[in-house]
């Protein structure tokens, strides 16, 4: 007996004998490519990101710190975990507890952890999603899912106008998660909540000179 | 096998009798049924038209979306034109990066990969993301047969796991359930819960939350579908909003995977189209919160044992239809059950498989088959359907529903043989095809003004033509046929008035024109 593997191969090929259609080529004459001014590509990213119930604070680079620290004073935190190749001048208006992450952290002890502050390694303006590739400055995954508040920082020079020119980004190997603000349901009469598994709250610090 | 002799063969449907492809009753039965339900009817009512608004705002603020549904239509129809290459090629890929590939016939092979892969890991208990492929296949039941209990995390999914329920929607699951009936679910069966908890969806969502939390911390095996799995690089795609998939794909050891062989795209940059095309259809947002993207095993993040069962189980019956392949093409967005008025009506549950709706009629029954010699429910499915057209214009991969309809209701009538409606219409293009003889039965015709009834319709006929009469009524034939009223007396003086009335009318505008011209 063959295995399931050759059956169902030679089931595709006999398939395609019976029912042979043309060769196809893609027609792509969406819209690639665009390149947007700064002013409107921060306008769009913020407001897409508001309408999600994100938290936008838009900033210069020499005030990250700042804006990082008073984001979590607002909210209380008094624990946080950062991926271990964070920024640590980022930190510098923050007087809680940090905890860098590692791979043999638990997952039960990234849920004690009040906050999580990472980078991003893209945006898309149109749809308001940040791309993490789990850089050293993103970390691993988990890192950014189990803490209820997700502090991200975004230059806008990474943040493109469109999905094409912003999946033109990525790099394919890498574990990538698209976000596009709190996590959210529509489950219930297809009525949107926000905040249901993932971060309830996101606040995007969008660096408007990086 | 069929290839060692050179002649291809058919490639066989989904086995009877196994996985959820198939309901117990025929749709028009289990429609009625469901019809009575005002309580049902009143949800899906209410959840179909809030999103059908929300989806056409989104697709129409996107000037290029023609453009990307053609785009969508290619891709997908190219991948599966190349369907033997790009799965080697995906296997291979996902390989390389450290994970290992399956491939399962049938769902009763896929279960039990799937059930053998958890039990190696020592593990009773699997988390789920939401999966059509999973459901399809029956896996919970299997599971539960071996002694795995398995969780499903998607809110609706658990609503509908809780109550002991069945899917009625691709996206929303329990779309057939309002407010206060996922409260009383959640009151009645999770331990612990706040005998307080009102019906507000935010706090039936945390609700959701504290169960679950302390499953997606401590459960070693999650099993999962998939939206995408890219031949070039490996990378498989969880399209999802709650951020249980990202619980499900990051926080276990082992992941299991399970994914339809259609589900594959030939290059990581067609995630440009699909990643527009699919939020936007599905929930009516610009994007959907969260979509998880991996390749094989990343060391130091995520599960480390990864495995993915490629599952065929009926698909590639339906690629040996060059009409009916075109189903394959699907993204599971559920704009088609959205916008369909028969849907909207009856529910998903009357159409009694995983797949409902206008895309669940046409990809149902090539997947398990139409048995005729069985009174097979599935049979009764191309019938579910108007034929409006709503479903065509908003697949955002424009496949040509009503026309596969069509094209399945001519398959099955091939295949149900000879029937008493069959032979009329053989009967009745004989009679055409003879002037003489066509004459003589319309006037034989006349009769079936006896079996009419007071509102001149022919509701119920006796054996052997009842089956036609049972689904529709027909109108009495006219008193006289138009030929013989053509060549009556009354006719031509018909004809003759009405020829009189034309040249008043236009003597009537050229006066008006001269009137007008006065005027000025």
């Amino acid at each position: 007996m063959s295995s399931a593997r050759d059956t169902v191969l030679g089931r595709i090929r006999d398939a395609l004998a019976l029912a042979p259609t043309p060769p196809v080529v893609a027609p792509r004459d969406y819209r690639t490519g665009r390149a947007l001014p700064d002013a409107e590509r921060l306008a769009l990213f913020t407001d897409r990101l508001l309408d999600y119930k994100a938290r936008v604070h838009p900033c210069t680079a020499d005030r990250t710190a700042e804006v990082i620290g008073g984001v979590l004073r607002e909210f209380g935190v008094r624990r946080i975990g950062v991926p271990a190749g964070l920024d640590a001048r980022w930190l510098s208006g923050y007087e809680g507890e940090v905890r860098q992450d590692h791979p043999d952290v638990q997952p039960a002890q990234l849920d004690a952890l009040d906050a999580v502050v990472t980078a991003s390694a893209a945006g898309c303006a149109e749809t308001g999603t940040i791309f993490l590739d789990g850089s050293p400055d993103q970390g691993r995954r988990a890192l950014s899912l189990v803490p209820d508040l997700h502090v991200c920082v975004v230059d806008l020079s990474t943040v493109e106008a469109g999905v094409p020119e912003a999946v033109a980004r990525l790099a394919p190997e890498r574990p990538t998660t698209l976000i596009s603000g709190p996590s959210a349901t529509s489950d219930i009469e297809l009525e949107r909540v926000e905040g249901v598994h993932g971060p309830r709250t996101l606040v995007v610090v969008i660096r408007t000179d990086a | 096998m069929s290839t060692f002799l050179g002649m291809p063969a058919p490639p066989p449907r989904s086995p009877y009798g196994t996985g959820n492809l198939r309901g117990d009753r025929a749709f028009p039965r289990a429609a009625h049924d469901e019809l009575g339900n005002d309580q049902l009817r009143r949800n899906l009512g209410r959840a179909t038209g809030t999103i059908r608004a929300k989806r056409l705002n989104v697709t129409g603020e996107v000037p290029d979306w023609e453009a990307l549904r053609d785009a969508g239509s290619a891709i997908k129809t190219d991948a599966m034109n190349r369907l033997p290459e790009l799965l080697e090629q995906l296997e291979r890929k996902v390989t390389e990066r450290g994970g290992t590939v399956h491939w399962a016939r049938d769902a009763a092979e896929a279960n039990a990969i799937v059930a053998r892969l958890v039990t190696a890991t020592g593990s009773d208990e699997v988390i789920k993301v939401k999966s059509m492929a999973t459901q399809e296949i029956g896996l919970n039941e299997h599971l539960e047969s071996v002694g795995i209990t398995p969780y499903e995390t998607d809110l609706a999914e658990l609503i509908v796991q809780l109550a002991d329920d069945k899917p009625s929607h691709i996206l929303v699951p329990a779309i057939h359930r309002n407010r206060d009936e996922i409260r009383r679910i959640f009151l009645d069966h999770i331990p612990g819960v706040d005998p307080d908890l009102d019906n507000v969806p935010a706090h039936l969502a945390a609700a959701a939350r504290s169960y679950l939390r302390e499953k997606f911390l401590t459960t070693k095996v999650a099993v999962s579908g998939a939206n995408f799995g890219i031949a070039e690089t490996g990378t498989l795609a969880v399209v999802e909003s709650e951020g249980n998939g990202r619980m499900c794909l990051t926080l276990p050891e082992t992941l299991i995977t399970v994914m339809g062989i259609e589900k594959i795209l030939p290059r990581y940059q067609d995630l440009e189209v699909f990643l527009q095309l699919l939020p936007r259809s599905s929930t009516g947002e610009r994007m959907n919160p969260y979509t998880s993207l991996w390749t094989g095993v990343t060391p130091g993040d995520g599960p480390q044992d990864f495995h993915l069962v490629l599952l065929d189980n009926g698909r590639t019956a339906a690629l040996a239809d060059a009409i009916g392949r075109t189903a394959l093409n699907c993204i599971r967005c559920s704009a088609c059950l959205n916008v369909c008025p028969v849907y909207e009506r009856t529910g998903g549950h009357a159409y009694g498989s995983t797949y409902p709706g206008p895309i669940g009629a046409v990809l149902t029954p090539q997947l398990a088959g139409m048995h005729a010699a069985k009174d097979d429910p599935n049979s009764s499915l191309p019938y579910a359907s108007s034929l409006c057209g709503a479903c065509f214009d908003a697949c955002p991969v424009k496949i040509d529903i009503p026309s596969l309809l069509v094209e399945l209701r001519h398959q099955h009538t091939e295949q149900t043989g000879v029937t008493p409606e069959k032979l009329a219409m053989k009967a009745a293009a004989a009679v055409m095809r003879r002037p003489a003889l066509y004459t003589a039965a319309q006037k034989a015709s006349a009769l079936g003004r006896v079996v009419a009834g007071r509102d001149g319709t022919i509701s119920r006929l006796p054996p052997p033509l009842s089956g036609w009469s049972d689904s529709r009524d027909t109108a009495a034939p006219p008193r006289e046929t138009f030929r013989s009223w053509f060549a009556s007396e009354e006719g031509r003086a018909a004809l003759r008035a009405a020829a009189d009335e034309q040249n008043t009318e236009q003597n009537t505008e050229q006066n008006t024109d001269h009137d007008d011209e006065d005027a000025t």
